[in-house]
């Protein structure tokens, strides 16, 4: 009995379940709760790769700052009519056929990599625990402490960090959020005209 | 149950976490082509986004690859860039569809026809 790979099981057939249902379901309310279910399972997934940060993070943003957004969007929207829209069946017949094309394509490639399957002789043994949330802080600002011993030269000179990209998301951010403050005010004549 | 039964034994690999990141995928997609609700196409965009960071994570993993793992902190830098983006998105496109509610008085995109209403 292997305790991460039953772990592993767990939060993968939460992740998957939840996210087959988020498909299924027509109620729009219903869609939202199992969205957050399922992505509270992909942090236990993180969790469970040594990604304690960036679970951390799912968590945080995903979960506790994008999910709330969309269930309030739901909730300004959620007259009678548009909670439960139904797809037609052929519609929904289709999609999910090319679905599983497509999704037995992609396990069959994932399936079929030499470099991905399951090693006995992991980098980190399973009992290591690796810190991330201070390398990462690092490579934010241009410091890669987890590639100081890289023995490849030519990858050597890539490993500058991420500071330029952290800027330019940074600025990225700051515009779309003005920009979506700016789409989304109340706009008086247009709501009394309707 | 043997596939169930090995799961349980055998230690989990990158192609494991790539078998989830494309069943998240494909339910995205399958989502975002089948709903007529504008927040469920939203719904499906996260989903989708979510799949490509549990095969990031995957990837850099020092825990899942042996001798190969020399991205390190790659993969998980890639998947915060990716989660600070999709809020951000997720944020304009609410915006947008909140919009399109208040003119219209819907949220079905297959009434979403014309550009300036």
């Amino acid at each position: 009995m292997n305790w991460s790979s039953l772990l592993f099981l767990l939060c993968s057939g939460f992740a998957g379940v939840f996210a087959i249902a988020v498909v299924l379901s027509n109620n729009i309310v219903r869609m939202a709760f199992y969205l957050v279910l399922s992505l509270a399972a992909t942090a236990g997934l993180f969790f469970l790769a040594g990604a304690d940060f960036v679970g951390a993070m799912q968590l945080m943003i995903y979960v506790g700052g994008t999910l709330v957004l969309l269930v309030f969007g739901v909730m300004l929207t959620a007259q009678s009519q548009f909670v439960s829209m139904r797809t037609s069946s052929g519609e929904l017949l289709t999609a999910l056929m090319l679905g599983g094309a497509l999704l037995f394509v992609l396990v069959f490639t994932a399936m079929n990599v030499p470099m991905w399957q399951p090693t006995n002789q992991p980098s980190v043994s399973e009992d290591t625990p690796v810190l991330t949330a201070t390398p990462i802080g690092m490579a934010l600002e241009g410091y890669r402490v987890d590639q100081l011993e890289q023995p490849n030269p030519s990858l050597r000179r890539g490993m500058s960090g991420y500071l330029f990209p952290f800027v330019i998301v940074s600025v990225h951010l700051l515009v779309v959020l003005v920009g979506a403050a700016y789409l989304a005010r109340a706009r008086r004549h247009h709501t009394e005209s309707a | 149950m043997p596939i169930l039964a090995s799961l349980l034994t055998e230690p989990i690999g990158v192609a494991h976490y790539m078998v989830v990141g494309a069943v998240l995928f494909v339910c995205g997609v399958v989502c975002m082509a089948t709903k007529r609700n504008a927040l469920g196409i939203l719904m499906g965009i996260e989903l989708v986004l979510n799949g490509a960071n549990v095969n990031l994570v995957a990837l850099g993993s020092p825990y899942l690859r042996g001798e190969s793992a020399t991205l390190m902190l790659d993969g998980q830098l890639m998947a915060m860039f990716v989660i600070v983006l999709a809020a951000a998105e997720a944020a304009v496109a609410l915006a947008i569809a909140l919009n399109f509610y208040n003119n219209f008085g819907s949220i079905d995109v297959d009434r979403a026809n014309q550009l300036k209403g």
